[in-house]
């Protein structure tokens, strides 16, 4: 078999390399259509056909009902403010990480990748560690009527630590590759640094902020480990849409947690499309998040 | 400011400018990251070493360590394997539907952990799809093994192809068909020719699979059944801990599980800076 094979592309080599061997490539085909139809496509119908199985009123009131809705309000609007702040910081850091130097610039730049590292529920119950009422740090800004933990500023802290990295790691390549040569232009003609950073700098990496707020959004949206420590979990206050759904499941009310995790699917499933297209208009479709 | 720092005027202002951006960045980042690690290894060693070494000694910690080495060893191994496969057919061949399965490798990203194990009770459960099968078959999925095994496979999905693809596409096919046309097989092609040069990406890969998995909660809470001894991560060790207020406990666990992921970390970024060396190269 291998040598009658080699004979055939020894005779026709090249062009006829990859039809020669159709049982392998459709082997392949094959097996990565069934292993991401079994592993992603099929749980997936399973929550749609779940969420909707008593009609599109039944899926309404599941979403709408107090509860459900304060969380995925909360979830909503913490993921917001998130995003927002990741936007500045995260662009600020690349672009100290990129055009400065200075002593402990390595291991800062490790240390951005911790939160993809350590465990989100170890986050949690780190920040607890620090910001908890009985701690040091906790107690004094307890004193001063700040509650961090058990509400919600521990849910936006807890978030801001989680998708710190995706604006930096999105941002960083692009200015890196980015051409130095009308930066010095503008600043030689007399336009100030922020007007420089403002003018030609921003442009050429906005795309790139885009990207990484939306997929730190994405992130935001979807966190469990480090919230279910940090929040406190209180229906109605600081209770989000993952652990609403986790809720769900464990007092087996299974629709309700298919519909709100429909929502939440939709919502991030939107995003990664947006991200995509963005990727795809500006690189390769390989980049990864 | 738009006036005062102009061209060749006060380069002074201008470090100054940079410095206080500096300054900015390095004390968010160590609020955020590093101020919650220094608290929870000074809450730990508060307690003293001999506390610690008690918790983690304890049978539960034990052998909650060893399931999740175990399940991220597994998951890992089936990720590497299917992943590159799916790297391959998603940079190499060209076919109808191949931008359906490209979507489908970022699902994983965008799904909470919480929905992808209910999925799996949704499949596996009492009532679940596949149920009758699994029952006729003698297995137990969900609140056993294979279904902590499939959570931890779900969610680290999409790491290795994510990683080897774009390292892949830049593998050149000249040195491939050269190996097939002398009369290399497929397969020994790959080991010879492709693997080589996609090892450092598929490393980092692996490693980001492997920190991935070791780290999961959502999915694994929600299929386990947290038996503890029995079906309960070293993640789910630190949740009960916390339920039962044995907060020593679970700082304990919490301490080491950060080691273990600062050792990924490091193995993380030297593979990045080889990656990265041979993508340019």
């Amino acid at each position: 078999m291998r040598s009658a094979q080699a004979n055939r592309n020894a005779t026709k080599p090249m062009a006829s390399a990859r039809a020669s061997l159709p049982w392998g490539k459709w082997g392949l085909r094959g097996t990565a259509f069934l292993y991401l139809g079994f592993m992603v496509a099929l749980p997936l119908a399973a929550i749609l056909r779940n969420g909707f199985s008593d009609g599109l009123l039944a899926f309404r009131a599941d979403v709408m009902n107090i509860t459900a809705f304060a969380a995925l309000k909360l979830t909503l609007v913490t993921a917001v403010v998130v995003t927002m702040v990741n936007a500045v910081m995260g662009t600020l850091t690349a672009y100290v990480l990129v055009r400065f130097r200075f002593p402990g610039k390595g291991v800062l730049n490790t240390m951005i990748d911790m939160p993809f590292a350590i465990p989100t529920l170890v986050t949690g119950v780190m920040l607890v560690a620090l910001y908890g009422p009985q701690r040091t740090l906790g107690a004094w800004l307890n004193s001063h009527g700040i509650q961090v933990i058990f509400a919600t500023p521990g849910i936006v802290l807890a978030l801001l630590v989680i998708t710190y990295p995706f604006v930096i790691r999105t941002v960083q390549p692009v200015l890196m590759e980015a051409e130095r040569g009308q930066e010095e232009a503008a600043y030689t003609l007399g336009a100030s640094k922020w007007t420089t950073f403002r003018r030609v700098v921003l442009p050429t990496i906005a795309p790139a902020i885009v990207t990484g707020s939306l997929l730190s959004f994405a992130r935001a949206l979807g966190e469990f480990g480090s919230i279910v420590v940090v929040a406190g979990n209180i229906p109605g206050v600081t209770l989000t849409a993952p652990v609403y759904i986790y809720g769900q499941i464990e007092s087996q009310n299974q629709r309700g947690a298919s519909a709100m995790s429909i929502v939440l699917l939709a919502l991030s499933f939107t995003l990664i499309v947006t991200v995509e297209w963005l990727q795809g208009r500006n690189r390769s479709s390989y980049v990864s998040g | 400011m738009s006036q005062g720092e102009k061209a060749g005027r006060g380069p002074m202002r201008a470090r100054l400018g940079e410095w206080a951006l500096i300054a900015i960045v390095v004390l968010y980042a160590a609020g955020l990251l590093l101020a919650p690690l220094v608290a929870i290894v000074w809450g730990s060693l508060a307690e003293g070493l001999s506390a610690f070494a008690r918790e983690m000694t304890s049978a539960d910690a034990l052998s909650s360590l060893k399931l999740t080495l175990v399940m991220a060893v597994g998951a890992t191994v089936i990720n590497t394997v299917f992943g590159v496969c799916i790297a391959w057919v998603l940079v190499r061949d060209n076919f109808w539907g191949r931008r359906i399965l490209n979507g489908l490798v970022d699902m994983p990203f965008a799904v909470s952990p919480v929905i992808a194990g209910f999925m799996l009770i949704l499949l596996f459960g009492r009532t679940g799809w596949f149920t009758p099968l699994t029952e006729a078959l003698g297995i137990k999925v969900v609140f056993a093994l294979p279904g902590i095994l499939l959570a931890t496979v779900f969610i680290s999905l999409p790491f290795v192809i994510r990683e080897v693809a774009p390292v892949l596409s830049e593998v050149s096919l000249e040195q491939e068909n050269a190996a097939f046309t002398i009369g290399a097989s497929r397969l020994r092609t790959f080991w010879h020719v492709t693997l080589p040069a996609i090892r450092w990406g598929l490393l980092y890969g692996v490693s980001l699979t492997f920190a991935r998995a070791v780290g999961e909660i959502g999915a694994v809470l929600v299929v386990s059944g947290g038996v503890s001894r029995l079906t309960e991560t070293s993640t789910l060790f630190i949740f009960r801990s916390l339920d039962d207020r044995n907060y020593v406990g679970a700082n304990a666990m919490a301490v080491l599980l950060a080691a273990i992921s600062f050792v990924i970390l490091l193995v993380i970024e030297t593979l990045k800076k080889r990656t990265e060396q041979t993508q340019t190269l």
